[in-house]
């Protein structure tokens, strides 16, 4: 029988540490919460009432939530932010920004993987791949928008100083009422994301075969050792 | 420079009594957010200060400004600022008119240049050398930077000269143009189609009491009058956090007086002071009315309809479309593109399985002659 070290089989690297899962975590919880009373407050569902407006504050509760998980969802995004900058390599701020020819390169091997369905041919990066890391920065430039809109709206019956900050924007954009629809239509962003994001999610799963899945709970990942050592002779997961 | 006499004097020429002008003092003190014992700066500045001319010029605009203005609630601020008030050229309310009328203007700007105060009610076209507003052979911009030259104050009444209302709608055909964008003094804007008329007496109040502008917000808006929204002060606020929402103009939650958020009531983006002054001497505002507020004081607000619902149309999907409309069709897009993807993949999935086994099976081999 041949020992563990001669076996060509999977060796697990520790791709996601803490503060990254945790952030994601929260993150899919705020946004979940953030979609779910943003649209409520949008378009509001008739209560059956047979009661007096004193005796009741759903509608009250559905706003407090979803001003209370904005909170968490700007410091959380904040401290993804800090986490780019001190966190391991896969967790780094030029994760997302296709920096080399070879994370472009990756990119249409990702679109012809998903969209295609063709075969991988070889292995994609053990992080974020070069795609999903691009589309996570775009994610966050909608993150910093809703949180610009959201504070601004915010900021009129607030008299604390961070939604203040952000008052400048509804003059920008013409007032409250513009600020209220692009605001709205950016949740939309949020709904459509979540879909494809947990989708692919389960489809790079099955096509990688490294699990994917259940590396944003334990913050393990799967890597085959030939592909590791060939990658390590070619100083290559580290220099892309 | 020949100065005017103060309010005082002026009214009692016109024959008001001490107590009267004390009743006018205390009105105004309110009107303008100052307290109680603040009264007594307002009575020496009535006393003391000579009274400003002021210059009232109409451009594209429909005059209810003016309308609403001379039915300020409390009629004896009306009266008095209005014929105590120098208002030396308004084209709607002096007696004069043609060749007088202009000489009226000219003479105010020379002899009180740097004193009198400019109101402007309107907008003006800047398309075609603004050939589409002409008064006197000249066009609005013409007359506008002339008086505004000497002004010690300018404001804006109502929409059309804070934000353009109505004539600037899409496709803006004459390019109407607030004031705010056309001179480089600070403008205070006063918008509303058209403005409450306490709020526009308690303006020229506050300049009147403190010769200067009062605090001014973001949008160039008075602080003490477009400070909150609508919503905030409106007394339907209790149903909205209550969730307690009128659903259709003829139901039963109408008529009890629901929120009317759902039937589109732009009250909560909405920068007002209706729902704490009202309207017609107190009597009520739309939204007591039963008619939710069309946010006439925001701009864009024309554009910004339907008026009945709470988003507005999606630019470039039709008419009926909304942001939710859209994305609902966007969110089904993914979903059904998502099951197709899963479809596919599931049925290559055997072929993907018997790759990956021989994979196994080869990396088993090697392992084993080694």
């Amino acid at each position: 029988m041949a020992t563990a070290a001669e076996t060509p089989g999977y060796r697990r690297i520790y791709v996601w540490e803490f503060p990254v899962r945790l952030y994601h975590w929260v993150n899919a919880i705020c946004v979940v919460l953030l979609a779910a009373t943003g649209f409520l407050i949008g378009s509001p569902i008739a209560i059956v009432h047979s009661t007096e407006a004193y005796q009741q504050y759903w509608f009250g509760i559905v706003r407090f939530t979803h001003f209370v998980t904005a909170f968490i969802f700007f410091f959380n995004f904040l401290v993804r932010i800090y986490w780019g900058f001190a966190g391991n390599r896969y967790a780094r701020w030029d994760r997302f920004i296709p920096t080399s020819g070879a994370k472009v390169k990756e990119i249409f091997e990702v679109l012809r993987v998903d969209i295609l369905q063709m075969k991988l041919k070889g292995r994609l990066w053990i992080g974020h791949n070069a795609l999903a890391g691009l589309i996570y920065f775009l994610t966050f430039f909608v993150f910093l928008f809703q949180s610009i809109t959201g504070f601004a709206l915010y900021s009129s019956m607030s008299s604390s100083f961070l939604p203040g900050l952000f008052a400048w924007i509804v003059p920008v954009m013409g007032g409250d009422f513009a600020v209220r629809q692009w605001h709205h239509v950016f949740m939309w962003f949020f709904v459509v994301f979540a879909i494809i994001h947990v989708y692919l999610v389960f489809y790079h799963d099955y096509v990688e075969g490294r699990g994917t899945t259940s590396s944003m709970v334990g913050g393990w990942k799967f890597e085959r050792r030939d592909v590791l050592d060939e990658r390590v002779g070619h100083n290559d997961h580290r220099d892309r | 420079m020949e100065k005017m006499p103060s309010l005082w004097q002026a009214m009692e020429q016109k024959g008001y009594s001490r107590r009267e002008f004390l009743q006018f003092c205390s009105f105004a003190a309110a009107l303008a957010g100052i307290e109680a014992s603040g009264i007594g700066s307002v009575v020496e500045a009535f006393e003391t200060k000579h009274r400003p001319p002021v210059v009232w010029l109409h451009f594209q605009e429909c005059t209810c400004c003016s309308e609403s203005f001379i039915r300020s609630s409390h009629p004896i601020v009306a009266d008095v600022l209005l014929d105590t008030l120098s208002l030396d050229y308004s084209e709607t309310l002096q007696a004069a008119a043609g060749h007088q009328a202009e000489k009226c203007l000219r003479d105010t700007m020379t002899k009180y240049a740097g004193e009198y105060i400019l109101l402007v009610e309107g907008s003006v076209p800047m398309l075609d050398d603004g050939i589409y507003c002409t008064i006197g052979g000249r066009s609005a911009n013409d007359i506008l930077q002339e008086t505004a030259k000497d002004a010690a104050a300018i404001i804006a009444w109502g929409s059309c000269a804070s934000n353009g209302c109505i004539q600037s709608a899409d496709p803006n055909p004459t390019n109407a143009t607030p004031i705010h964008k056309l001179v480089d003094k600070p403008v205070i804007n006063v918008p509303g189609c058209p403005p409450i008329a306490d709020v526009m007496t308690g303006v020229v109040t506050h300049i009147l009491v403190f010769g200067r502008i009062p605090e001014l917000d973001s949008q160039g808006r008075p602080k003490e009058f477009y400070g909150r929204r609508v919503h905030d002060t409106c007394y339907r606020r209790p149903y909205y956090d209550a969730g307690m929402f009128v659903e259709a103009w003829d139901d039963e939650k109408a008529r009890k007086g629901f929120c009317l958020y759902k039937m589109g009531c732009r009250g909560p983006v909405t920068y007002n002071a209706c729902s704490v002054t009202r309207w017609n001497e107190g009597t009520s505002y739309p939204i007591q009315s039963g008619h939710g507020c069309i946010g006439c004081s925001e701009n864009n607000f024309w554009d910004n309809g339907p008026f009945y619902r709470h988003l507005a149309s999606f630019p470039g999907f039709g008419i009926e479309s909304t942001a939710d409309r859209v994305g609902t069709a966007v969110g089904i897009a993914a979903a059904a593109g998502v099951a197709a993807h899963a479809i596919t993949t599931n049925i290559r999935k055997r072929k993907l399985i018997d790759e990956t086994m021989d994979e196994s099976a080869e990396a088993k081999r090697k392992g084993g002659d080694a």
